[in-house]
């Protein structure tokens, strides 16, 4: 049985007594005993790459926090967890919220910032009180705050502080949670300047994903190398897999970088209800490009595994469809969460993302034509790379490779017969031959 | 209609301004403790908030739009928010949502008469694995199938 790092199995351990008996805040002493530079080398030796989707290394994004400055610093967590099939955020808050408070005080000494904010998203009322409650504790017990300095020795103190969101999945893009902290529309910032240089009030800022920074204590206490062993080398640790949709079992389950895909499925997720066929699985949140059924056999959950079968790791939310699935009607779900999501700052994506909607929305009802598949693709298409933010892709992804790799059953689902009335004849050219009239000089 | 906080919500909103180096980042703090106390956010809301926080009352309605848990308008004694979203409507996620619907006799974004209940069909509140779902103003109720939908309706109106 693999050792669990984020989530290990013992009762009461959001107790900070509990965690105290296991070790607690052991490690936060021993890396205030080091120096920041070495914190930082250790956690880039470690390869911790992050887990909130993009698979950055950990280390190598602190080592950009400008080393002299006479500007304050900030660490930002990035606990705004909105990517449907994706829920690994909360089971932290809930069952181990010390160790992500350990995590804070370590990884804001290596960026040497004097204030961490952890933003959660609004819907979390519960998980924000149960986090609430564990770090008024650690305040009490002198972990963090003024008297960090008294308890822990040396000259450094840290406060933390939890901003709670209100509903906007864009947020949980760094640069749009940086601007909603500020107390502003969560619009994502044209980048560069990166965060380092120019983040919260223009000063250096750091962020990170809630679960990447619950990783550190564990790399600081028993030492990069272990670490770097779990898993694939190229993508070291646990992860946190969520499993949902059609699967006996659904949850989050930890375990090493490059657990098999059926695997996770078929034995921890107790298989797919009545045994049916997979249709489909996307492995790591909405945005990330699905796979058919038949390509599933050997492949591992990992940043470069999947890079090399076309998909990507995301944030690891596993959303298994069954043979019965409408996929047209699963399509359209998601473009309707893209559409209602998109900030609106980027016209292709602003625009674009209702297209989606309304093409998918039109096939979903019998009422598409082979054409609305390419004309779908090449919205999706003009989407991706035009935009400010990742959300781009992230809407036009799910399309555009869905379609691609269900092609036939998307061409089943629509008609060449089938003929839209045309209210407006100079509004709509389509289906007819008209020639553009010609151009004078 | 005016609205002024109360002098408990003014220090807790100056509490939490000590948070960050000016008092704008607190306007989504504030919002929320003023939806708090008045059940939803009115343009006087608004501009208590702005007041208080030193803001432009333009730019308080611009954060309040963006972002969807400010209450534009009333709402029920119990809010019913059903995600619809790809892990809850693989669970059966649109057969909650009709059901309430049907049960309540009220659209998305409507209150029922009595103002007892108001629904709303929500994105992905994180729930799937435990999906399909229904968030009942902040409390989450998981794993649910009709009949427990049912029991949580009938036990919510006894309240």
């Amino acid at each position: 049985m693999m050792e669990k790092i984020v989530l290990p199995e013992i009762k009461d351990l959001h107790l900070i007594d509990v965690y105290l008996q296991n070790n607690g805040y052991t490690a936060v002493k021993k890396a205030y005993s080091q120096t920041p530079d070495d914190l930082i080398d250790q956690v880039k030796k470690s390869g911790l790459r992050g887990r909130g989707g993009a698979a950055f290394s950990a280390g190598l994004k602190w080592s950009f926090m400008p080393k002299t400055t006479n500007k304050q610093k900030y660490l930002c967590i990035n606990g705004d967890e909105s990517e449907p099939g994706s829920f690994k955020d909360r089971q932290i808050f809930e069952f181990n919220p010390h160790q992500l408070i350990e995590g804070i005080l370590i990884t804001s000494y290596a960026i040497q910032a004097n204030a961490a904010y952890v933003y959660i998203r609004g819907e979390y009322h519960k998980w924000i009180k149960l986090f609430e409650k564990a770090l008024a504790d650690a305040y009490a017990y002198g972990f963090v705050g003024d008297k960090m300095k008294e308890k822990l020795g040396g000259n450094y103190s840290v406060n933390i502080y939890v901003h709670k969101g209100a509903g906007a999945y864009i947020c949980g893009e760094e640069s749009a949670l940086m601007n909603s902290l500020e107390g502003k529309r969560g619009y994502p910032r044209v980048k560069p300047p990166f965060p380092a240089q120019n983040g919260l009030w223009g000063c250096p800022t750091t962020i990170n994903n809630v679960e990447t920074i619950t990783n550190v204590p564990a790399i600081i206490n028993k030492g990069w190398e272990w670490f770097s062993k779990i898993g694939e080398a190229k993508h070291p640790g646990t992860i946190l897999y969520g499993l949902s949709g059609h699967v006996n079992k659904p949850g989050v389950y930890e375990l090493p970088s490059g657990t098999l895909l059926t695997d996770l499925v078929y034995n921890y997720g107790g298989g797919v209800p009545g045994n049916k066929k997979i249709l489909c699985v996307i492995p790591g949140g909405s945005s990330m490009p699905p796979l058919r059924g038949d390509q599933l056999e050997g492949v591992k959950m990992d940043a470069e595994s999947l890079k090399a079968v076309g998909t990507s790791i995301g944030t690891g939310g596993i959303i298994v469809m069954d043979e019965d699935t409408d996929l047209v009607k699963v399509l359209a779900r998601i473009a309707k969460f893209y559409y209602h999501e998109s900030c609106g700052q980027c016209t292709p994506c602003r625009e674009g993302t209702g297209w989606l909607l309304k093409l998918l929305n039109r096939i979903s009802r019998g009422e598409g034509s082979t054409h609305d598949l390419d004309l779908l693709i090449s919205v999706a298409s003009n989407i991706e790379g035009n935009t400010i933010c990742a959300l781009g892709e992230a809407a036009a992804w799910p399309v555009r490779y869905m379609i691609t790799r269900f092609r036939d059953y998307f061409e089943e689902r629509v008609s060449k017969e089938v003929i839209i009335p045309v209210a407006n004849k100079v509004h709509s050219m389509r289906g007819t031959a008209i020639p553009l009239a010609p151009i004078k000089d | 209609m005016s609205f002024k906080f109360t002098e408990e919500n003014i220090n807790r909103i100056n509490e939490i301004t000590t948070h960050y180096p000016g008092k704008q980042p607190a306007v989504m703090a504030a919002l929320y403790i003023g939806q708090e106390q008045n059940g939803w956010v009115s343009y006087e809301v608004m501009q208590e908030v702005a007041s208080v926080l030193e803001m432009n009352p333009e730019d308080v309605l611009g954060i309040t739009t963006f972002y969807t848990m400010y209450h534009q308008k009333p709402v029920g004694k119990f809010h019913l928010q059903v995600c619809t979203n790809v892990s809850c409507m693989l669970r059966g996620g649109y057969k909650i949502y009709e059901h309430v619907k049907e049960k309540l006799g009220i659209d998305n974004g409507q209150v029922t008469e009595d103002k007892t209940f108001s629904l709303e069909e929500v994105e992905c509140m994180g729930s799937c694995g435990t999906a399909p779902m229904i968030a009942v103003n902040e409390d989450y109720y998981e794993n649910l199938d009709i009949k427990q939908v049912d029991q949580i309706l009938e036990s919510l109106k006894n309240k």
